[in-house]
């Protein structure tokens, strides 16, 4: 087994609360510095910059997984990630269906851009990203596996938008493959507010939407190699995979 | 007031029961987020949210809410459905907002 290190939460520019310098290629770089092997870029309700930024990322030798930052009808946060380019697009399609579409004020909310790889704007998203999808949690979990991805509840304990604040209790159905918590708590202060939470992988990750918090928190995962497969068995804790704090 | 006094006045929708002919209405909370419901709301109040999550039932049954009063013509989901059932949690409906509603309830308290 090998240790990876990986930061599976940062914002691009597409989310209207990234900062402009979020591109994917500015992304890569700093992650390269900061001696990633693996990130997610994981946009609100949208995967507009998966596919370049996993372009940029094998030049560079970091592995990009496929992800979005989703919000549900209950407005709780859940990181989903995808392995193949057919899930990737079967899921935007998916969220392009099941999100209210209402436009975008860009001076309240900022702009939500999508660019290439020498920052050049290929499409800017008219429609907020930031509303909740019409799916229900359990619902939302249950399109996340249909397609092979990973469901996973972000910053569960942060006041906004975490699950336990929209949701008082961890809801006994939800079939998470891992939980995050908020960069600013450890495991131990987790578990001692939340047993309930002892039998997940508790993963800690930047959320960054500026280009200085790439990485500045994030997991050692021990696997063999840098596979979607290898990547669910860590984050479920199965086969002697682990997670670490960075 | 009884539970049912309100469903009569409000004219809202009962999706299910509970013990609404006994059930003293001791007041009314007003919150989409579970977690400040389980800090803030007392025994015996109406609880108006748009949340339809199943969490809303654990919570009210928590709490000895009177009731759960679900606005905009949300609907509970079928989870909702079995727990309120086996909790005896009164779920009930309005196709109002919950601005309206609240002020309905909060007058109809405050007449007695």
């Amino acid at each position: 087994m090998n240790t990876y290190r990986a930061d599976l939460h940062i914002h691009t520019v597409l989310s209207p609360c990234g900062d402009l310098e979020m591109s994917p290629g500015n992304i890569v770089e700093k992650a390269a510095q900061k001696g990633l092997d693996i990130i997610a870029v994981c946009d609100h309700n949208h995967t507009g910059h998966a596919r370049l930024t996993r372009e940029l990322g094998a030049r560079k030798g970091i592995w990009v997984v496929y992800g979005a930052e989703i919000n549900t009808r209950e407005e709780v946060h859940f990181l989903t990630f995808f392995d193949t380019d057919e899930q990737l697009s079967t899921f935007q399609m998916e969220m392009e269906r099941n999100l209210p579409k209402i436009p975008n004020n860009t001076s309240l909310f900022g702009s939500q851009l999508i660019v290439d790889e020498k920052e050049q704007i290929l499409e800017e998203i008219d429609y907020s990203l930031y509303p909740g999808l019409k799916w229900g949690i359990e619902e939302a979990a249950a399109v996340v596996h249909g397609l092979g991805g990973l469901f996973v509840p972000a910053h569960v304990n942060r006041p906004t938008n975490g699950l336990y604040a929209q949701l008082g209790i961890f809801p006994d159905k939800l079939e998470a493959d891992a939980v995050e918590m908020s960069r600013h708590t450890t495991r131990i202060a987790m578990l001692a507010e939340h047993p309930e939470l002892a039998h997940f992988v508790l993963l800690h990750n930047s959320d960054a939407h500026f280009i200085e918090d790439v990485g500045r928190a994030g997991n050692t995962y021990l696997m063999k190699g840098r596979h979607f497969d290898e990547l669910r068995m860590a984050l479920k804790g199965e086969e002697g995979r682990k997670v670490f704090e960075l | 007031m009884t539970t049912e006094q309100i469903v009569k006045a409000l004219e809202l929708k009962v999706y299910t029961g509970g013990d609404m002919s006994t059930q003293e209405v001791t007041g009314g909370y007003v919150s989409d987020l579970l977690s400040d419901v389980m800090g803030h709301a007392k025994e015996g109040e109406v609880w108006i949210t748009l949340q339809s999550h199943v969490n809303v039932v654990a919570i009210a049954s928590l709490k000895e809410l009177a009731a759960i009063v679900l606005v905009k013509g949300i609907k509970p989901e079928q989870a909702v459905l079995e727990k309120a059932e086996e909790e005896g949690i009164s779920v009930l409906g309005t196709l109002e907002d919950t601005f309206t509603i609240s002020g309905k309830l909060f007058q109809l308290l405050n007449k007695e």
